[in-house]
């Protein structure tokens, strides 16, 4: 019988993950959508670092961020009581950050392709910002927001270097699926790196191919 | 009562071009803003609204000011007190036609506006409809409803006719009257159509290059120089044909051919393609009244 502590480690961290970058990802997707500040193509730059990057870059700049040694680390350390490397906690944060760009690119392209008219009628009927991006814009793209959700959701279960570099791999902490399939191989132990594998291969199937199932308008759109 | 007097560098089909426009609006009437594309009537709308900023000027309605470039008032478009409609509808989609009137009701103010405008546009048995399963004329009624909802000061409508087929646009246009009869709101069309302009414009600004040129009652601004006792209208020449003693010019007024005849002097210098200009009298034509 297999470990399922993985597995499921792997998904409280997508889950959490997601939840966040909601939070996050939504008033930032916002913002660069929709204002023209200066320094917008830096942020956009940022942004879409986490595509190209090598994730071991990312973690490794974590790690050194985030280690007790540094300013940053002893700063959270001593205010918060936040002990982000090698731990659950740092693995969700360097997760949001991996996968921003998942969660911000399709919302953004969203928002900017709702008809401009829609916004300036909701302000003209003398609505807030607030108001017209929960009650008009939001509900209008979507299938911009599921794309975000689950390509967020997949990717953070899908990774593997940002999570080794600053999670390492430590049984019931930050011991997800990916880094277990590893081990699992050093050790030769190929039937459960198969197990895993395989689970991982049929989850990500799964949920891709529902949402593009749900973009094309396959299923009946009344769920959503 | 609106005064407006703005400055605006606008990017035109020919490059810059610099809208500066005065005009008097008087408390309740229907104008029209007529003109070419790109000659600013939008932007002029938009500015009304607050959604494009004037570079210098002022908008004063009803007393109030809305935009001072000098003191630096500038009113976000949720403090204008103003109803705007498209000409592509802008419902929510994701609200039946009720939700949308809903939408724009103000927590303070009753919900028996609802009701009363919806029994206006005659949309009872749609009102628990999506907007996209209506036809072009439904939704702009829709949408009218929607800017009346607030009661604004002053009604904007941009064009909203021009994408309804003929039939549907001449009924759209007496909801239009009806409408301004029922609330007496101070209205700025733009629109094309003439005959929308002498239906329902008391007064006309016509706009060339970001500039007022013109402006009066319909029959004054345009009764000099298009409206005479003689009909020209503009055509291409298609085909000359020859015939015994006269010539037989095919020409191409809008979607119609036409057939002219032509003496052996009037021919000279036609060719295939030429642009040419047909002139007839009064007493010529026969009149009568399409039934739709």
């Amino acid at each position: 019988m297999i470990d399922w502590s993985p597995i499921l480690l792997t998904f409280k961290l997508a889950l959490i993950t997601t939840v966040m970058l909601v939070i996050i990802g939504i008033p930032l997707a916002y913002g660069l959508a929709f204002s023209k500040f200066k320094i917008k193509p830096v942020i956009e730059t940022l942004v879409s670092m986490p595509l190209v990057l090598p994730p071991t870059v990312l973690g490794f700049y974590l790690l050194i961020a985030f280690s007790p040694n540094s300013g940053l680390g002893r700063w959270l350390s001593e205010w918060f009581g936040f002990e982000l490397v090698f731990s659950f906690e740092g693995l969700v944060v360097a997760s949001v950050i991996y996968s921003l760009p998942f969660m911000v690119h399709p919302i953004q392209s969203g928002l900017a392709n709702v008809p401009q008219s829609l916004k300036e009628a909701s302000q003209l009927l003398g609505k807030s910002d607030i108001t017209t991006l929960v009650r008009v814009l939001l509900p209008n793209i979507k299938p911009a927001l599921l794309t975000g959700v689950v390509l967020s959701f997949a990717h953070t279960i899908g990774e593997f270097g940002v999570v080794l570099m600053i999670g390492g791999n430590i049984p019931h902490e930050t011991r997800v699926a990916s880094i277990a399939i590893y081990d699992e191989v050093e050790a030769l132990n190929y039937d459960s790196a198969n197990t895993y594998s395989l689970i991982l291969f049929a989850v990500t199937f799964i949920i891709l191919l529902a949402v593009f199932l749900v973009n094309n308008g396959r299923l009946n759109k009344k769920w959503l | 009562m609106i005064d407006i007097n703005l400055t605006k560098t606008l990017q035109g089909p020919d490059g810059k071009m610099m809208l500066a426009v005065e005009a008097h609006i008087n408390q309740g009437d229907l104008v029209v803003i007529y003109g070419p594309s790109g000659a600013g009537k939008t932007s002029i709308l938009r500015m009304l609204a607050g959604l494009l900023q004037p570079e210098s000027g002022k908008i004063a309605v009803n007393n109030v000011c809305w935009f001072d470039s000098e003191k630096n008032i500038h009113l976000k478009p949720q403090q204008r007190k103003v109803g705007f409609v498209w000409q592509d509808y802008a419902l929510f989609p994701n609200m039946t036609v009720k939700e949308n009137l809903q939408y724009a009701l103000p927590r303070s103010q009753p919900a028996h506006i609802l009701t009363e405008l919806i029994d206006i546009i005659e949309l009872n048995r749609l009102q628990d409809r999506m907007p996209q399963s209506l036809s072009g004329g439904q939704q702009q009624r829709v949408a009218l409803a929607r800017a009346l909802v607030r009661s604004p000061e002053v009604l904007l409508l941009d064009e909203p006719l021009s994408a309804l087929d003929e039939g549907m646009r001449v009924k759209m246009q007496d909801f239009l009257l009806k409408v301004h009869h029922q609330y007496g709101l101070t209205t700025i069309l733009v629109t094309h159509d003439m005959a929308e302009i002498f239906k329902l414009a008391k007064k006309i600004f016509l706009l060339h290059n970001g500039k007022i040129f013109k402006q009066g009652a319909p029959h004054e601004v345009f009764t000099h120089q298009d409206i005479s006792g003689k009909y020209r209208i503009t055509g291409t020449v298609l085909k000359i044909d020859a015939n015994d003693v006269v010539y037989v010019v095919s020409v191409l007024i809008g979607s119609q051919i036409i057939k002219v005849i032509a003496t052996a002097e009037e021919r000279k210098g036609l060719k295939t393609g030429d642009k040419v200009l047909i002139i007839s009298k009064a007493f010529n034509p026969i009149i009568m009244k399409i039934n739709n």
